[in-house]
């Protein structure tokens, strides 16, 4: 096509805009769950590869300022740096973590464990395109999750701190629990498998529609409102 | 469904796991050596155990590691499971017939080590 005619080119670069595969979830997740389900895009991610104890295991919690959870199913909060909400470890296995952190250019999360684990023997790599995070809140977060997990919930065993990598709604995800009430959950869904577990939760949350709201505290029509006992 | 016991992770349902096969078949020690039908034994040839059956499996949905587990084939029911690293869990009967190989293992196990959990 050579006669095809060259656009007109503005004098400033092209800007790209940025986008995240639950951009087009988002709207509905707001309106259907009363703000229950919410999405965290952008999330910086790196995978964490280390023997513990040892040099490259000191030298990343030097960076992420915490101690890597060594025991299994369990996350710990931590500070990687670039500001926002603080970011978290979670134990993927006996040698490998999963860093979440808030970071405006998702590779300097990489950039700098790397540099300071690579020399003594460990890994870093930025996985934050792998995994898209849903933050599940309210009173009906556990009954949504419990509709597709078959991980016990209940906050006595999956309190603040615990994590499990297992399947919801038959997709594989990284869950996270934020309380001890068991009312706030972080899912870590994959990518591509994102706006199916999107649609799979509004699908759970029909049941649970509306009840996040206070019961009418209107008197039952049946029974005598008056008490005591009757003639 | 039936829940299996990952050495990492604890009680996960089925789905998540994989089967990977007998466990403890060892490389051969001097492979340049071995004639083709030796070789087909190594790769090819398993046990057949009807009872107790040392097997390996993946945790593919969970912390993705392989295990041990001691399991009976009619049964299905898991008496055992442990670590790669660990020996083979001695206190658990083999209760299979055909299970000479499996024993013959177990016996050269000095641990009695529990499951790994």
């Amino acid at each position: 096509m050579a006669d095809t005619p060259t656009p007109s080119v503005a004098p400033s670069a092209p800007t790209l805009r940025r986008s995240h595969p639950l951009a087009s979830r988002e709207e509905d997740l707001r309106a259907l769950t009363g703000g229950s389900v919410g999405v965290r895009p952008h999330l910086a991610m790196a995978v964490v590869r280390a023997a513990v104890p040892g040099p490259a295991a000191r030298a990343a919690e030097d960076v992420l300022g915490t101690a890597l959870p060594t025991r299994p199913n369990t996350w710990a909060p931590a500070a990687p740096g670039g500001g926002g909400e603080p970011g978290a470890v979670v134990w993927l296995g006996p040698d490998e973590w999963l860093v979440l952190a808030d970071e405006p250019r998702p590779e300097a999360l990489e950039e700098r464990l790397r540099a300071a684990l690579v020399p003594v023997g460990g890994s870093a790599v930025d996985v934050s395109a792998q995994r898209m995070s849903l933050r599940l809140r309210g009173a009906h977060a556990r009954d949504v999750l419990a509709a597709g997990c078959a991980v016990d919930t209940h906050p006595a065993v999956f309190g603040a701190g615990t994590s499990a990598q297992t399947l919801l709604g038959q997709a594989g995800v990284v869950l996270l629990s934020r309380s001890d009430a068991g009312d706030d959950y972080e899912v870590l869904v994959r990518s591509s498998f994102a706006r199916y577990l999107a649609d799979w939760l509004l699908d759970a949350f029909v049941e649970h529609r509306g009840a996040e709201a206070p019961r009418d505290p209107a008197p039952d029509p049946v029974r005598p409102t008056t008490g005591g006992a009757t003639p | 469904m039936q829940l299996i016991e990952c050495p990492w992770c604890g009680p996960r349902e089925e789905v998540e796991f994989s089967y990977g096969g007998q466990a403890h078949v060892p490389y051969p020690e001097s492979p340049a050596e071995l004639d083709d039908e030796q070789w087909a034994h190594y790769v090819f040839f398993r046990d057949n155990t009807r009872g107790t059956l040392a097997e390996r499996w993946n945790h593919g949905a969970g912390c993705r590691r392989w295990f041990n587990a001691m399991r009976d084939t009619v049964s299905y029911r898991f008496s055992a499971v442990y670590r790669t690293a660990e020996p083979m869990p001695a206190s658990v009967p083999l209760t299979g017939a055909g299970s000479s190989s499996a024993s013959a293992t177990t016996s050269t196990t000095t641990s009695t080590t529990t499951t790994g959990r």
